[in-house]
C-alpha cells in the first residue's frame, strides 16, 4: 500500500516520470476540458439550454458568487484561477468513487503545488492590484516589528494549505483502504460517502481561502466594507479549517 | 519523503494548463453566455417596459382624444339643440307673425269692406231718397211754385242782417250780379227782383238771368266771392249733409261688434 500516489510509478526516464499523480491528473484535466468542451460547444444564449450548460452555469456562477462575497471586486478575473482550483480539487475527490483511482490531491506534491500556486498567485494579484510598494508596505502594518511574523504567516499559511488537504485526503484514502481490509462490506460504502463530503467540503476550503488570501492582498482603501465582508470571511472558513485540520 | 519536487513541478505545471484551459472553454463561454442571457433578458424587460410606458401613453392619448372629441360632441349637440330651439322659436314667431298679420289685413278687409257695404248703402240710400225728393219736387214745381219762390226770394233779400247786406251791396257795386234760377223767370218777377235789388241797396243794380236745371227749384244771386239764394236743393243738401252725418255717427257703434265677428270667424 501506498501512502501517496507519487508512488506509483508508471513510467520513468532519469529525472523524468510520469505516477499515478500526474497521470490521474491529466485524466481529471482531460475530463474537465473534454466535457466543458462538449457542453459549450452549442451553448444557448436564449432562455432554453440543455441540463449540462444549466449545471456548468450554476456551478460557474456560484464559484463567482462566492469570489464575490469575499470580497473581490471583479470575481471574473479571478475566476480562472480560484475556479480551477475548486474545480480540480472537488473533481479529484468526486472521482474517489470510481474504482482504481487515486485522488492526485491525496499527494503531498500535488496539494503542495496547489499551495505553492496560491503562495505565488497572491503577490501577484497584490502588486498588479495596488502596486509593488503598495503591497510590500502591508507586511510593516501594523508596525515594523510585525514584519517577520507577517512572512512566517504567509510561509505557514501555505504550508498549512498544502498539509491540510494532502493530510484529509490521504487520510480518508487510508481510512477506506484499511477499512475494506477489516470489512469490506457496508462500511466502505459509507466512510466513501463520508469521503466525498470531506473532499468538496476540503475544495470549498482550499478555494475559499486562496480567495481570502488573494482579497486581503488586494484590499484598497476604497474596497474598506468589502475588505471588513473579507475579514469575517476569512475568520469562518479558519474556524471551520481547524477542526479539519486536526483529523 | 512525501514530497516528489518533479512531481510538484508537473502538477504546477499541469495546474497552469489546466486554469488557461477551464479559462478558455468553460468561464469565458460560460460567463458570455450568462451575460448575453441577462443583456437580453434587460433588453426584453426594457422592450416591454418602453412598451408598456407606450401602451400607457398611447392609452393616456386614447382617453384625452375620447375625452375631447365627448365634450366637443357634448359641444356640438348642445349647439344644434339650441339653434334647433331658437329655429323653432323662429318660425313659431314667423308663423305668429304671419297668422296675425294676415288676421289684422282680413279683419282690416273685412271692416273696410263692411265700411264700403255700409257707405255704399247709405250713400245709395241718400242718393235714391234725394232723386225721389228731387223727382217728386222737380214734377211739382210749376207756375205758382216758380212764383212763391220768387216772393220768398224778394223776402228774403230785404230781411238780409246789415253785415251780409253791406258785403253783398259791396261786391254788387263791383262787379254785376248773376240772378240763376230752374226755370226761366217771367218778366214780372225779374222785374221785381231788380226792383227789391235797387231798394235794398239804394242803387241801380245790374243783373243778368241765367237758367241753372240743377237748382231743382230755386233763386240764388252770385256775385264776386258773395252768393243769396233759396232753393230747395239747399234744403236737400243740407239735409244729406246732416243724414251722412248720422250715418257715420251710427257706423262708429256698429264698426265694434263688426270687429268681434270677425276675429271670432279668425279663430
Amino acid at each position: 500500500m501506498h501512502l501517496s500516489p507519487d508512488g506509483i510509478i508508471f513510467w520513468q526516464s532519469g529525472f523524468l516520470k510520469i505516477n499515478a499523480t500526474i497521470a490521474f491528473t491529466w485524466a481529471l484535466m482531460l475530463v474537465l476540458v473534454v466535457g466543458s468542451k462538449l457542453v459549450t460547444r452549442k451553448l444557448s444564449r436564449g432562455l432554453e439550454r440543455s441540463r449540462w450548460q444549466n449545471l456548468l452555469e450554476i456551478v460557474v456562477s456560484a464559484i463567482n458568487g462566492q469570489i464575490a462575497e469575499v470580497g473581490l471586486r471583479r470575481p471574473e478575473k479571478y475566476l480562472g484561477f480560484l475556479g480551477t482550483l475548486f474545480l480540480f480539487v472537488a473533481m479529484a475527490s468526486l472521482f474517489t468513487i470510481v474504482p482504481g483511482y487515486e485522488p492526485p490531491t491525496g499527494s503531498l506534491s500535488t496539494t503542495a503545488a496547489l499551495a505553492i500556486c496560491v503562495f505565488v498567485a497572491v503577490p501577484l494579484f497584490g502588486i498588479e492590484d495596488r502596486g509593488l510598494g503598495g503591497y510590500l508596505r502591508e507586511y510593516l502594518k501594523p508596525t515594523v516589528i510585525m514584519l517577520p511574523f507577517n512572512i512566517i504567516s504567509e510561509l505557514s499559511r501555505t504550508l498549512a494549505l498544502a498539509v491540510r488537504l494532502f493530510g484529509n485526503m490521504m487520510s480518508g484514502t487510508m481510512i477506506l483502504a484499511i477499512l475494506l481490509t477489516i470489512t469490506p462490506f457496508i462500511f466502505p460504502i459509507a466512510l466513501s460517502a463520508l469521503g466525498l463530503l470531506t473532499g468538496m467540503v476540503q475544495a470549498y476550503i482550499f478555494f475559499i481561502l486562496a480567495t481570502v488570501y488573494i482579497a486581503a492582498a488586494t484590499r484598497t482603501r476604497k474596497a474598506a466594507p468589502e475588505a471588513i465582508h473579507a475579514v469575517k470571511a476569512e475568520a469562518k472558513p479558519d474556524a471551520k479549517a481547524e477542526p479539519e485540520h486536526r483529523q | 519523503m512525501l514530497i516528489d519536487w518533479f512531481t510538484v513541478l508537473a502538477q504546477v505545471v499541469n495546474f497552469l494548463i489546466l486554469v488557461w484551459l477551464l479559462k478558455r472553454f468553460l468561464y469565458r463561454p460560460i460567463l458570455d453566455a450568462i451575460d448575453a442571457r441577462e443583456q437580453r433578458i434587460a433588453r426584453e424587460l426594457a422592450d416591454a417596459d418602453a412598451k408598456k410606458a407606450e401602451a400607457q401613453q398611447e392609452r393616456d392619448a386614447f382617453q384625452h382624444k375620447n375625452e375631447a372629441f365627448e365634450q366637443q360632441r357634448a359641444a356640438l349637440l348642445c349647439k344644434a339643440t339650441d339653434e334647433a330651439k331658437a329655429e323653432r322659436q323662429r318660425l313659431l314667431d314667423e308663423a305668429r307673425q304671419a297668422a296675425d298679420t294676415l288676421a289684422a289685413k282680413r279683419q282690416e278687409t273685412l271692416k273696410s269692406e263692411q265700411q264700403s257695404l255700409s257707405a255704399a248703402l247709405s250713400s245709395r240710400a241718400r242718393e235714391e231718397v234725394f232723386a225721389i225728393a228731387r223727382k217728386a219736387l222737380g214734377d211739382l214745381a210749376g207756375a205758382s211754385l216758380e212764383e212763391r219762390m220768387g216772393e220768398v226770394f224778394v223776402r228774403r233779400l230785404r230781411s238780409m242782417d246789415a253785415k251780409a247786406k253791406a258785403g253783398l251791396g259791396a261786391a254788387l257795386q263791383s262787379a254785376p250780379g248773376i240772378v240763376r234760377s230752374a226755370f226761366d223767370l217771367p218778366a214780372e218777377q225779374r222785374a221785381a227782383i231788380q226792383k227789391a235789388l235797387n231798394e235794398t241797396f239804394s242803387a241801380d243794380i245790374h243783373i243778368r238771368f241765367e237758367t241753372a236745371p240743377d237748382l231743382v227749384s230755386g233763386i240764388e244771386l252770385a256775385t264776386d266771392g258773395h252768393k243769396l239764394g233759396w232753393s230747395i236743393a239747399d234744403y236737400l243738401e243740407s239735409l244729406e249733409q246732416r243724414v251722412g252725418e248720422l250715418l257715420t255717427e251710427q257706423d262708429k257703434p256698429t264698426a265694434q261688434p263688426a270687429q268681434d265677428t270677425a276675429v271670432a270667424k279668425q279663430q
